[in-house]
């Protein structure tokens, strides 16, 4: 699967205009019950981990000068938006942040919290709302450090108003990160085509090529909208190992890191290829004490 | 041994694919045991079972691993504490030789001081030769670091005792704790029932871990109950073992080990006066030489390492031209022959023997599960391996369970318990495989076998590249 199956769709009475597609949610209600087999139809999913995760942890631990032994992420406050059974959420948790997991399928909602119930460390650090993201702006303004959105723009209705909503919800300076698929010929062959039809590495009919988004427009749209992209980087699937990696184009999947401006309308210097780029190098890389 | 490597290579040509392919086989479905009773056990990240040099040692790196500063980690072990403050006179007979990269892990969290604190005694060199013939082979290293060191076990367990002592936050041991049963849940679960696994102590008391690593050596009950397979071959052969003092005291740098017909015969030095004796040989013979007088005792240790009995002069004249050969081509290549140290006597109480196997599990993990040191492999003493490949299995799992924390992945994933698999895999098996081939090989007085060995010997000998490789 070259992407999450979260962005669902229930259509929700108060929101006149939704970011959630009725007809997405659909599709993933009927695997709602299939999130932790890692050998499964998400398996993608749970080896996207072994990216994403250094490239989350990374990136906040730069732009912090603390460092919790063994909590790498102690005292940040994430949004996991679109979070599914919880596949990200919970790693995030084990690193020490302090997770808000949110998905409008309540089924998915429950797996994840039937999930993380086992653990007790897990069980206090993560929260779960069966919630679009619209729903919680009112409650949660300026609330979070970081949000998530993984795997989630490719599935939503309206893009513009969810990245409005991030940056309602996001403290100034706060850091949003998104992975999603780029709308290249490359990736209609790749991600649709051969991930679909003829591998079935993904589930047929989870993906709209349509709706892909380029990363410039992305940017774009985040730019417009007080955001300050830091970091752009290509993602790669390989089927045969199981593994993703980080590449240069980005034409297939892509991952991006933004800051929203802070007060003054200014947001902090980093430096945006070196940082990913660390990711390639060792895992253990982090012992800064 | 082809046996050893067909069973090794199916799993390891199986591993990359065998996550697509089999979710279920790989882990024994068993029933599991109520939620609720479940739920009241404490939970632990990671649970050695087995508190011997090698399970101790995994404990406290793990315990010493920044990534694992907020985990909770048990060391479970039947036996008492051991430590020592100060080592009585006399020396155990029980020691290891500890390789150098073996030193290093151990320095890594502190243990190696404390060793040395107590007693170790470094050897610079290491002279191997046959019984029947000339043909010799000296390791030593150009610059004069040493080799190795020779170790007392139980100093080596009271330098961990003190280490886990240090990180006793995070590491709780529980001494005369013995598991009796272990529960493994499903590998991908969709339902009630826990996710980890379930120990039941002697006592009664349970646990529950999100990874079980079996370090309770070659009868392994994690590996008898997790159903993995073993491949195991009892030798004919016991190893005796004894403390013995020199005639006259000497540098004693250097290890001594003599291939006889019946079995290879170690001095490994432990002071300049005192050397360890591991002897291998048939399980009659070690019972007479456990019986007889001191004297009797010492007389054919003696024999054992000075003798040319075994000689044929056919054998030697083969040899002598082998060698004047080697010695045009290669003049640095032959060494001088240098006599062991004759043994005056051995200490009362200190002769010991226990039987050889050969052992090897065909998987060193499934989800949840790892086995560690002798619970993985078992080999002949002949090449002076066996702890330090459990302190090799150690760093390696020690690397990617590491990684795992800092990546907050779930501890317990095969993802990461495979790759340090096929890592240690890959290593052991060309050891224990080429052990137990000398081990044959150097079990038998037949002219051809012992010539064939005779100039490999001396071929070796004569070759830095391959004995740097050793």
């Amino acid at each position: 699967q070259l992407s999450l199956f979260r962005l669902t769709v229930k259509r929700l009475l108060s929101t006149p205009r939704s970011s959630v597609d009725s007809k997405e949610m659909k599709k993933f209600q009927l695997l709602a019950h299939k999130w932790w087999d890692e050998e499964g139809e998400y398996s993608a999913l749970h080896s996207m981990n072994d990216i994403r995760v250094p490239f989350i942890r990374d990136t906040l631990l730069n732009m912090s000068s603390n460092y919790h032994l063994g909590n790498p992420l102690s005292g940040i406050k994430i949004l996991d938006v679109g979070c599914g059974g919880g596949l990200l959420s919970e790693p995030l948790g084990r690193l020490g942040a302090s997770v808000t997991g949110i998905d409008p399928l309540e089924d998915n909602i429950r797996t994840a919290d039937q999930h993380k119930s086992f653990d007790p460390v897990l069980a206090k650090r993560i929260q779960y709302k069966s919630s679009s993201l619209e729903e919680i702006v009112e409650e949660s303004m300026e609330t979070f450090d970081v949000i998530v959105a993984s795997e989630v723009v490719e599935h939503v209705a309206d893009l513009e108003m969810f990245i409005k909503c991030c940056s309602r919800v996001l403290k100034p300076e706060g850091s949003l990160f998104i992975t999603t698929i780029n709308k290249t010929q490359l990736s209609y062959i790749l991600g649709i085509v051969v991930a679909e039809k003829i591998m079935g590495i993904v589930p047929e009919g989870t993906h709209e090529w349509e709706k892909f988004v380029p990363p410039e427009e992305l940017e774009r749209l985040l730019e417009s909208n007080g955001f300050s992209v830091k970091t752009v980087n290509g993602m790669l699937y390989n089927p045969l190992s199981g593994s993703w990696s980080w590449m240069e184009s980005t034409s297939v999947n892509y991952a991006m890191h933004a800051v929203k401006s802070g007060a003054q309308g200014e947001s902090s210097p980093t430096d945006a290829p070196s940082e990913v780029e660390r990711e390639q190098g060792s895992a253990t890389a982090g012992t800064a004490a | 041994t082809s046996v050893v490597m067909a069973a090794v290579c199916g799993r390891g040509l199986l591993a990359p694919l065998s996550g697509r392919l089999l979710a279920g086989p790989r882990s024994p479905i068993r029933s599991v045991a109520a939620a609720a009773a479940a739920a009241a056990a404490p939970l632990y990240d990671v649970v050695v079972s087995g508190g011997g040099m090698v399970g101790s040692a995994m404990a406290a790196v793990l315990g010493h691993d920044i990534h694992f500063h907020d985990k909770k980690i048990a060391l479970l072990e039947a036996g008492p504490r051991k430590e020592y403050d100060r080592m009585p006179d006399s020396y155990s007979n029980r020691v290891s030789s500890i390789s150098p990269g073996s030193a290093t892990l151990l320095s890594s969290f502190g243990a190696w001081d404390q060793v040395c604190s107590l007693r170790l005694k470094p050897f610079r060199r290491m002279q191997v030769w046959d019984a029947c013939s000339e043909a010799m082979i000296v390791f030593e290293k150009d610059d004069l670091d040493d080799m190795g060191y020779i170790v007392e076990n139980d100093v080596i367990m009271s330098a961990l005792t003190k280490q886990l002592d240090a990180v006793a936050d995070r590491v709780e041991v529980f001494y005369r704790s013995r598991a009796v049963g272990y529960t493994w849940p499903l590998p991908s679960h969709s339902c009630d029932t826990s996710p980890w696994v379930q120990i039941e102590l002697a006592d009664g008391r349970r646990l529950q871990t999100k990874l079980l690593i079996g370090a309770d050596g070659h009868n392994s009950v994690v590996r008898k109950e997790a159903e993995i397979k073993n491949i195991e071959h009892r030798y004919d052969q016991s190893a005796v073992v004894a403390t013995l003092h020199l005639s006259e005291a000497t540098d004693n740098n250097v290890a001594w080990q003599r291939f006889l017909p019946t079995g290879p015969i170690a001095l490994l030095p432990l002071s300049d006066t005192a050397s360890s004796l591991v002897w291998s040989t048939s399980h009659e013979h070690a019972s007479e030489l456990l019986a007889m007088d001191e004297e009797s005792f010492v007389g054919s240790i003696n024999s054992a390492f000075w003798s040319n009995v075994n000689h044929s002069d056919f054998i030697d004249a083969a040899g002598a031209m082998f060698r004047s050969a080697i010695s045009l081509l290669k003049p640095s290549g032959t060494a001088v022959r240098q006599l062991p140290p004759s043994i005056a006597k051995v200490d009362p109480e200190s002769r010991a023997m226990f039987p050889l196997g050969l052992g090897h599990a065909t998987e060193y993990v499934q989800h949840r599960v790892a086995l560690i040191g002798d619970a993985a492999h078992r080999v002949h003493p002949l090449a002076g391996q066996g702890v330090n490949l459990g302190f090799g299995d150690i760093a390696c799992l020690a690397h990617h369970l590491s990684a795992a924390a800092f990546n907050g992945s779930d501890l317990g994933s095969l993802k990461h318990l495979l790759k340090f698999e096929t890592e240690r895999q890959r290593h052991n098996v060309s050891l224990i495989a080429a052990t137990d081939v000398l081990k044959r090989l150097y079990s038998t007085r037949l002219t051809p076998l012992v010539l064939l060995r005779t100039w490999g010997l001396q071929a070796t000998n004569a070759l830095p590249p391959v004995k740097v490789r050793i």
